[in-house]
């Protein structure tokens, strides 16, 4: 009975493992025999180096290569940089708390919705260009590049918009393990000053816990499409957006070299990774020196300041980005250089809001479905783990794969096995596509809250007679509600942003709100996009309140559960 | 990795043993409409237009009603995204029951499909409303990009290219290719065009190189030697060295396609566009995107045009499905909504001699978009260059201009 139950909870390790890196490394084969030249269907049927050389004909490849490794790592360094700030500056504090609850509207907001946000506030023709017209006199936009920039600036700021909440987030969920109230209190005793004693105290011990979130974030930020599309450099654009194009070229010859361009992305990621890697011991041999040098005071007001800075920056853009979406859904006629629609209305809602409920449904449906399936192969890994059932070594780490690995990379693989085995077309193919997904950013967020939970409540509830079965269903799981429900709600949001993996294994007959934006999107109408735009975000918002609503209301009279 | 490949291979095989159906014989009309019946059509087409999408839910609308059709719209954000489906199945071995019932293409994709015999085999020239059709005046009808469509896509919409300018800030516009370089220079950064390969952007490219070579004849051949084609396209890459360094963002950046070309209209950082659609701009400040000082011009010598097609994949699941709603948008009742500009505006692939009189009397009583030229107004229509043209523009464009050299 024993041996039969242990050998159940082991499953689930292996389960998730198998449920997240087998579609990767399919797809991933799926993608390198074209690179290759083997495609029989085009014709391919021996390997060859050929897709590699049409590829390093290619004139843009060195500045398309430069333009997914200058702005993903410079994305990331910001990203992590402002992060830091936030939380070496401000950690404990009013504004700190303040932060925490602005964190998830900003964090629902998708991709491409920020970027359209964004491309709305920065560009010659945008928001803050309209508030300067009056003063600088133009009639007309100027004619200043901004967007599309070739230095990839304008999608660097992109992309840090989104992903420094991100990591904000991945640092609050790991703070509570390094205890930080301890050690600045001992910190500040000792005379170290606030930002100084986190910096040398909490940070070592909170980077190596965000350390996986920080590689997703690299790998995205190099391999973004959407975002590289909507702000980014298009002579050339970077590597992923130049393999899809190559992808949906009309002369199917491409695809060969569309391959090679995704095996070339991968090994970008996996070099950039490398790097960061190298740069992390070379940090940390710099920081140990730091830490034991003694100093005091770490330029504190310039932390602090840099810290209010950030989190106003990005939060504003991102807030702001998405007040322009709102007010565009509601615009009628809104011309350069007014600040204001001349006039405002609900055409673009009446005309859009009745064909948005079939697909509200398939996203609530499939994102739904995905989570319930994350949480549960994720509580069943993590519960297997708690009673030391680990899998060997690192086999673990293998669920983050599908964060690592570019999506250009796998997916058109993926479809192709998908369609082989007569699995695409359904809702049911997407929602196991989603998991894919969904699943490690749920173990992101739900993994350090559930490892900090004090393991005394389990010893007296076992005390008590309770076995382990009943202490998780009884004790931990009400207590852990609350980081439960937040993990679910990012699971959700990830769900509802999924784009290609929607397209690509749903046929396009599986439509979500995310599909449907991103096709009426590309008809440019601004009133179109600020109503999807605004829709995804509210579809991705909803679960965020849900997990700050529902433990206050099941735990009104527990009080000491309603922080849980 | 050979044993992979292999095991791959024959997993591929195994799964394409389903035997093809018979393809519906749409000479045998009534046989197709009995088996369209109950059938759901996945039309896969451009997403991006409202006016498209409330054309197409309209055209379902009536499918259902009168065939018992279901018409379900895949809203594509790139035609590719169902020519790579189609591929994609072909890759996996299924060769019936595919995702994709038609699509909505023309131009390379077409080329492409049809080479990689990714289409039916011909069905579109038995069609009942075919015979409304004239394809020996309208020769757009059997040569898409001058490729024969041999029957394996129907025309449903003649599409031509219009400039757009804001009359409110220009009075007279550029009336050839070589104005608008002027033009141009006169007012640096006011103008751009769609990033080829865009399929906008690479018919700017045709559109200039038909008016400036000086051996239009070429190129409706495929490319020839490459003395020729550096001859006849010379005075292109001359006149677009000269452009570049005017355009909007002075050439370092484009916009995607030309509804983001239109945006730029809208906000005022541009001055000039087109489109291929004629009434685009009037639909534009219909809803409120353009200002209605927009006008439409078209350059003297004639404009590029050419058709717009549905085509059905090889291993569409209701060919008989997607055949009926085919000959539903090449029906009267369609082309007549099709062309009013207060629904969507494009030219009609009809013969409207060979129609009923109520019906001609009906297209001669639509009327004219505010910023839409009449059709004595907007000149000759000039036709495509053969594809392998295109494709080599494409390539050089993207090498001189596309790689920020």
């Amino acid at each position: 009975m024993l041996a039969s139950r242990a050998g159940l909870i082991w499953l689930a390790p292996a389960t998730a493992i198998a449920v997240l890196a087998g579609p990767v490394l399919a797809g991933l084969a799926g993608t390198v025999l074209p690179a290759f030249g083997y495609f029989p269907s085009l014709g391919g049927r021996a390997l060859s180096l050929d897709p590699f050389a049409a590829l390093l004909a290619w004139p843009g490849l060195p500045a398309s290569v430069w333009l997914s490794l200058g702005p993903g790592l410079l994305a990331t360094v910001l990203s992590l940089g402002f992060a830091v700030l936030i939380c070496a500056g401000w950690q404990g504090t009013a504004v700190f708390r303040a932060i925490e609850r602005a964190l998830s509207p900003v964090l629902s907001v998708p991709h491409a919705a920020a970027a359209f946000g964004l491309a709305f506030l920065i560009a010659p023709s945008g928001w803050i260009a309209r508030a300067l017209a009056p003063l600088a006199g133009w009639q007309v936009p100027p004619d200043v590049l901004i967007l599309h920039d070739p230095w990839g600036l304008s999608l660097v700021a992109g992309l840090v918009a989104k992903e420094v909440p991100f990591l904000v987030l991945m640092m609050l969920a790991a703070l509570p393990q390094a205890r930080p109230e301890q050690s600045r209190k001992v910190a500040q005793a000792l005379g170290y000053g606030r930002a100084a004693g986190w910096l040398k105290t909490v940070f070592p011990r909170v980077y190596p816990q965000i350390r996986l979130p920080v590689y997703a974030v690299l790998a995205y930020s190099m391999s973004a499409v959407d975002v590289a599309m909507i702000l980014g450099p298009t002579t050339p654009p970077p590597l992923s957006v130049q393999v899809l194009a190559w992808m949906h070229d009309p002369d199917l010859a491409l695809r060969f070299q569309a391959a090679a361009g995704a095996v070339l992305q991968l090994a970008l990621v996996l070099v950039a990774l490398a790097l960061w890697r190298g740069a992390e011991a070379l940090v940390a041999t710099l920081g140990r020196r730091w830490a034991e040098g003694g100093a005091r005071r770490a330029a504190e007001g310039a932390v602090r300041a840099g810290g209010i800075a950030a989190a106003g920056l990005t939060g504003g853009a991102a807030l702001l980005g998405l007040a322009a979406l709102a007010l565009w859904s509601a615009a009628g006629v809104w011309r350069f250089p007014a600040l204001w629609p001349e006039t405002l209305g609900p055409a673009a809602w009446m005309r859009h809001g009745p064909e948005l409920a079939q697909p509200l449904r398939d996203t609530a449906l499939i994102g739904l479905g995905a989570v319930a399936l994350a949480l549960v192969l994720a509580l069943w890994c993590l519960e297997a783990e708690q009673r030391g059932l680990r899998p060997p070594g690192r086999t673990l780490s293998l669920i983050y794969l599908p964060l690592i690995v570019p999506q250009v990379a796998f997916l058109t693989g993926l479809q192709a096995l998908a369609i082989g085995s007569g699995l695409d077309g359904g809702p049911g193919a997407v929602l196991v596509v989603h998991l894919v997904f969904v699943l490690p950013y749920v173990m992101l967020s739900l993994g350090d809250p559930y490892r900090a939970w004090d393991r005394r409540f389990g010893i007296a509830a076992a005390a008590l007679g309770a076995s382990p079965t009943r202490i998780f269903w009884r004790v931990r799981l009400p207590m852990l509600l609350r980081p439960v429900l937040t993990a679910a709600a990012v699971g959700f949001a990830v769900s509802v942003g999924q784009y290609l993996p929607t397209l690509l294994i749903g046929a396009g007959r599986v439509q979500t709100v995310t599909t449907e934006a991103v096709a009426l999107a590309s008809g440019g109408d601004r009133r179109v996009i600020g109503v999807y735009g605004i829709v995804q975000t509210a579809a991705a918002l909803v679960p965020f309140a849900l997990a700050i609503v529902l433990p206050a209301v099941l735990w009104r009279n527990r009080r000491g559960l309603r922080h849980g | 990795m050979s044993r992979f490949v292999t095991a791959l291979a024959a997993g591929a095989l195994a799964l394409s043993g389903l035997p093809a159906l018979a393809q519906p014989d749409p000479a045998d009309w009534d046989a197709v409409l009995a088996e369209a019946r109950g059938q759901t059509v996945y039309f896969n087409a451009w997403g991006g237009s409202d006016v498209v999408n409330g054309f197409i839910a309209w055209a379902g609308a009536r499918v259902a009603e009168e065939y018992g059709v279901t018409l379900e719209h895949v809203k594509l954000s790139d035609t590719a995204e169902a020519v790579s489906r189609v591929l994609a199945e072909k890759t996996a071995g299924q060769t019936a029951g595919g995702a994709v019932d038609l699509i909505w293409i023309n131009g390379e994709n077409f080329a492409a499909m049809k080479q990689q015999r990714l289409l039916l085999e011909p069905w579109a020239d038995s069609l009942p409303n075919w015979a409304l059709t004239d394809p020996e005046g309208n020769t757009a009808l059997t040569a898409d990009f001058t490729v024969p469509t041999d029957g394996q896509e129907a025309p449903w919409g003649m599409a031509k290219l219009v400039f757009f300018h804001d009359t409110a800030r220009i009075d007279t516009p550029p009336a050839t290719m070589a104005a608008l370089g002027d033009w141009s220079a006169a007012h640096p950064g006011r103008f751009t065009y769609p990033q080829p390969p865009d399929f906008h952007g690479s018919t700017f490219l045709k559109q200039a190189l038909i008016e400036l070579s000086a051996f239009p004849d070429l190129l409706e051949q495929p490319v020839p030697d490459d003395e020729l084609y550096t001859l006849a396209t010379g005075p292109l890459w001359t006149f677009l060295d000269g452009l570049t360094p005017n355009l909007w963002r002075q050439g370092r950046a484009y916009p995607q396609n030309a509804s983001r070309q239109m945006q730029l209209l809208a906000d005022g950082e541009i001055d000039i566009a087109f489109n291929f659609n004629p009434n685009e701009a009037s639909n534009a400040i219909a809803s409120g995107l353009l200002p209605d000082t927009v006008r439409s011009h078209v350059h003297d010598g004639g404009m590029i045009g050419n058709a717009s097609f549905v085509a059905i994949p090889f291993n569409a699941n209701a060919q008989a499905g997607a055949m009926v709603v085919a000959n539903f948008l090449m029906s009267p009742e369609a082309q007549l909504r099709l062309a009013d500009p207060t629904v969507w505006g494009l030219g009609t692939v009809l013969a409207v001699d060979k129609l009923k009189p109520e019906d001609q009397a009906a297209f001669a009583a639509l009327p004219l978009g505010v910023a839409t030229l009449p059709p004595q107004a907007l000149g000759p229509t000039l036709p495509e260059p053969h594809p392998s043209w295109m494709v080599r523009l494409e390539q050089d464009w993207m090498q001189r201009y596309g790689v920020g050299q």
